[in-house]
């Protein structure tokens, strides 16, 4: 047994967890009792015996895992052990639980346990619905049901669309820049092991005292800083989320400007490298910023500080500013790498380069600058001062010019091309585009000050964050499973299964959100468990579909499951795409490349006999694996440029 | 696209219009923002109808670009073939820009002119001095004297409403109304824009008599879907006489405008210290 426990792996993270939360229950008895202060405070917002474990606990669970096994020896000046990629690639499902630098693994369990937190918050939505079908409180009391909202947002955010587009991007990226990993695979495995802490914070304030967090998931101040025991367990998981997301981010941004295969300049990235280019810069800027607004509403309630304390001389309307800071370049977050992954299934299922290539990776950069002067449209009747209202309607107005750009070249890439609609994740590219755009138009009228003055905090704004997060975000995030699940699995999804899935998923999102943009507008507000008889008839539709979209999910989860256990071998490039990543086989060897691909032509240079975007032979320009290399390398016939 | 004639583009704007226009009256018809009852509700509703007629142009181009294309450029089954190696089109991509840019920018000065409108100073304003707590309202006539936990106002009357907050953040909303700010714990009643910077003065003007709800709209607690108050508009006349049946402020009332300071207090007693 002492074997077992001298290597890492999951009893020695348990043993680390245990002596971690010990010692970290330990140090807080031993300073109260020096102190002379009761040593268990249990008033609601304080139980630093518990706070202090919670964050003591998960870090020893980590070290025993092995996540800082190099970083320690390193540290102390001993020999490292020289990796033996043992901990590389994934021959049985065990290897999935275990701490594993290669990037395809930790790709699938990103994606596999982000899944998992959609499905949860899934049923707390379903939990939400259940309470609105009728006028009256029927399923829950209202305490609880404003937990089930709060929880349902923040496990959708930090849990799931957040987290998935880094798994999706994970897995695809480094095979797509022709890399064989990421820049810093011990960190990235380090990144993904944090995710599953901090939903396990956010899940457990359901079972202390006082029940799950329910300030919303923005937790303004006052409310977060009064309230009971869970709601600190939301301020210890965003730091858990939010650090896993930043050092993401830093190992994407390193990734992608040192190691692109030779050959790949900028301007022949493909857009899913553009899109994540741009994602990590908003990651890093922002999320400190939520996890600072987060530390001092932790801190109000913890340790007596007065930030956001009135009486006191505190700022409240300052949480908001400081939260919305991040929150609105996390929308972008949760949107961009969509993009990417929409750029590439239209070129690949319409055979044509992506319109407008340049301007498409000039219109994300313009997002990123622009992401950051926009968050006071949250705030336009918090009671924040009157001047920076118009400025922040200005740019936010601004913000939709590059956004409808990429709309219009989409559309753009569509004509003159041969459209194939067979296949599932063009289905979801195509709906998306619709659906976003809906989205995108509430958002337009909600940048608008009268209007948002009359619809703030109603269920137009839930309408609005439904229509993008969903029609937008999940939308895409389908598109990108359904388009790189041969590549992951070496397996071919059932498209029929497919199809069922995205129609019964479209029809359902619209029929359950577009009603709420017209009940909002009459009067009713949101994160109410109660509402006034007038909006009965609506919410009980609303609720009919969403429970009908809830279950069209499983369709898909059973294709999932079904089809990468028994479905038809996939081959190298079942969709004839041009990235990289279809140059090996589905699924990769472990070390992606046998040779360094060598990139000569743009990303989508279809409609170009020969072209070629990168080769896998090295060395002489004439042998290569499939027809002669157009006759000048590096441009394409047609009229563009690279 | 490249081979679009004249003819083509002409027939697909025609249907983009004709689109639009189906839709826009469809979405113009239902009173979706429900009765005017506020001299900035009508402002407001104009301001909300352009920006339904500018979406469904948009909306409708984008579904008419993808119908076509859809209906155009599919692929007939068996087809390996790609599409024509087109990489963009300049002169396109600026228009696309510009155009989004012209609207967003119109729409931005049409709404700053409707806010500079709606929140335009009258000079007979009446005070009133809301207060929230979880989970109930109070109204203070502060000139008269008077309290109540509903909000009544004279028809045709500006109301310039001075918000605060005994405990944690709420928010004023009559829907009829269409005005609505944060009350905001740590606000000064007398000194709306000093030290604390909060701007918590809004201005309405309600026109239609009726009876109606506060709603509030800023998550605060178990209680937040069931904190509502009575919002009636009456005639001056009946408005007068209410007024003079209210209850006097008591002194040292919390949280009042006259007595001044904030804290911790109960609405149902509705007095104690400062």
């Amino acid at each position: 047994m002492t074997a077992t426990l001298k290597q890492p792996g999951w009893p020695r993270a348990f043993l680390g967890a245990l002596l971690g939360g010990a010692f970290g229950f330990g140090l807080v008895v031993a300073l109260r009792a020096i102190s002379g202060l009761e040593i268990f405070q249990t008033e609601q917002t304080g139980y630093p015996h518990v706070i202090v474990p919670a964050v003591t606990a998960p870090i020893g669970w980590l070290i025993g895992f092995g996540a800082f096994d190099y970083w320690f020896r390193w540290a102390a000046g001993r020999p490292t052990i020289p990796d033996d990629h043992s901990s590389h690639g994934a021959y049985s499902w065990k290897d999935y639980f275990k701490f594993n630098t290669d990037h395809k693994v930790i790709g699938i369990q990103y994606i596999v346990t982000t899944f998992a937190f959609f499905f949860i918050g899934g049923l707390l939505a379903m939990g939400i619905r259940a309470e609105l079908a009728q006028p009256g409180t029927q399923v829950v009391d209202p305490g609880v049901y404003n937990g089930l909202f709060s929880t349902h947002a923040a496990i959708m955010i930090f849990l799931f669309i957040v987290p998935v587009f880094a798994g999706i991007a994970n897995y695809v990226l480094p095979l797509m820049i022709g890399a064989p990993d990421m820049a810093f695979p011990r960190l990235n495995a380090l990144s993904f092991w944090m995710l599953p802490i901090g939903g396990i914070l956010f899940l457990a304030s359901f079972v202390v005292p006082g029940g799950a967090f329910d300030a919303g998931w923005t937790g303004y101040a006052p409310l977060s800083t009064g309230a009971p025991l869970g709601q600190s367990f939301f301020n210890l998981g965003v730091q858990f989320a939010g650090a896993s997301s930043i050092a993401t981010a830093l190992n994407f941004l390193v990734t992608i400007v040192t190691m692109r295969a030779p050959g790949m300049s900028f301007w022949r990235m493909p857009l899913l490298v553009w899109a994540n280019l741009s994602t990590s810069l908003l990651v890093v800027g922002a999320t400190p910023f939520v996890a600072g607004a987060q530390f001092m509403v932790l801190f109000d309630r913890v340790l007596g500080t007065n930030f956001f304390e009135a009486a006191a001389g505190g700022d409240v309307i300052s949480y908001q500013h400081i939260f919305w800071f991040y929150s609105h370049p996390a929308v972008y977050i949760m949107m961009l790498p969509g993009f990417g992954i929409v750029s590439e299934v239209i070129s690949t299922h319409a055979r044509k380069t992506i319109f407008g290539y340049r301007l498409m990776a000039l219109a994300l950069l313009g997002i990123v600058v622009l992401a950051f002067a926009v968050w006071a449209h949250h705030m336009f009747v918090a009671g924040m001062f009157a001047w920076l209202r118009v400025p922040m309607m200005i740019t936010t107005l601004l913000i939709a010019v590059p956004t409808g750009i990429k709309i219009f070249s989409w559309l753009g890439t569509l004509f003159d091309s041969k459209l194939h609609l067979e296949n599932t994740s063009m289905l979801f590219a195509l709906g998306f585009i619709v659906t976003f755009v809906i989205g995108g138009i509430s958002g337009v009228m909600l940048g608008m000050i009268p209007i948002d003055i009359h619809v703030s905090d109603t269920y137009f704004v839930v309408a609005h964050l439904h229509f993008v997060l969903f029609g937008g975000s999940v939308f895409t995030i389908y598109c990108g499973i359904y388009h790189w699940f041969p590549k992951m699995t070496g397996r071919m999804y059932d498209e029929r299964l497919g199809r069922w899935h995205f129609w019964l998923t479209a029809i359902a999102m619209l029929g359950t959100f577009i009603p709420m943009h017209w009940i909002g507008m009459e009067g009713m507000p949101r994160r109410v468990a109660d509402y006034a008889a007038q909006f009965g008839d609506w919410n009980l539709f609303i609720t009919v579909f969403s429970f009908i979209l809830g279950v069209a999910q499983l369709i898909f989860v059973y294709n999932m499951i079904v089809s990468w256990r028994f479905g038809p071998k996939a081959p190298a490039n079942p969709w004839r795409a041009k990235t990289i990543e279809w140059l090996v086989s589905s699924p990769p060897p472990v070390f992606n490349f046998d040779e360094i691909p060598r990139v000569v032509g743009g990303p989508y240079e279809f409609g170009v006999p020969g072209a070629k975007h990168a080769i896998l032979t090295e060395g002489e320009e004439g042998a290569d694996v499939g027809g002669p290399e157009p006759a000048v390398v590096g441009t394409a016939s047609g009229g563009g440029s690279d | 696209m490249k081979d679009m004639t004249p003819a083509t583009f002409l027939r697909l704007l025609a249907v983009t219009l004709l689109l639009t226009t189906v839709a826009s009256v469809l979405m113009l018809i239902p009173d979706w923002n429900g009765l005017q009852g506020s001299a900035e509700a009508k402002d407001i509703d104009t301001l909300t109808d352009v920006m339904i007629v500018l979406s469904a142009f948009v909306f409708s181009v984008v579904m008419v670009m993808m119908g076509y294309a859809i209906w155009k450029y599919r692929a007939k089954p068996g087809d390996e073939s790609d599409g024509e190696p087109i990489h963009g089109n300049t002169r396109l991509e600026v228009v696309w820009t510009l155009i989004p840019t012209a609207i967003v920018l119109f729409a931005g000065v049409y709404a700053t002119l409707v806010l500079d409108d709606i929140e335009a100073e009258a000079a007979d304003s009446m005070r009133v001095d809301v207060t929230a707590q979880q989970f109930a309202w109070r109204f203070d006539y502060v000139d008269a004297g008077k309290t109540s936990t509903e909000l009544h106002a004279p028809s045709g009357t500006q109301l310039e409403l001075h918000l605060q907050a005994l405990d944690v953040l709420h928010s004023f909303w009559v829907p009829e109304w269409r005005i609505k700010r944060d009350l905001v714990p740590g606000a000064s009643l007398d000194d709306p824009e000093g030290d604390a910077d909060i701007d918590n003065v809004v201005r309405v003007t309600p026109t239609v008599e009726g009876t109606y709800s506060v709603v509030c709209t800023e998550l605060c607690g178990w209680g937040h879907s069931v904190m509502r108050a009575v919002a009636k508009t009456e005639s001056p006349e009946e408005f007068e006489s209410w007024l003079s049946e209210q209850k006097d402020i008591p002194e040292g009332q919390v949280g009042t405008g006259v007595a001044g300071g904030n804290g911790a207090g109960s609405l149902a007693e509705g007095q104690s210290g400062g």
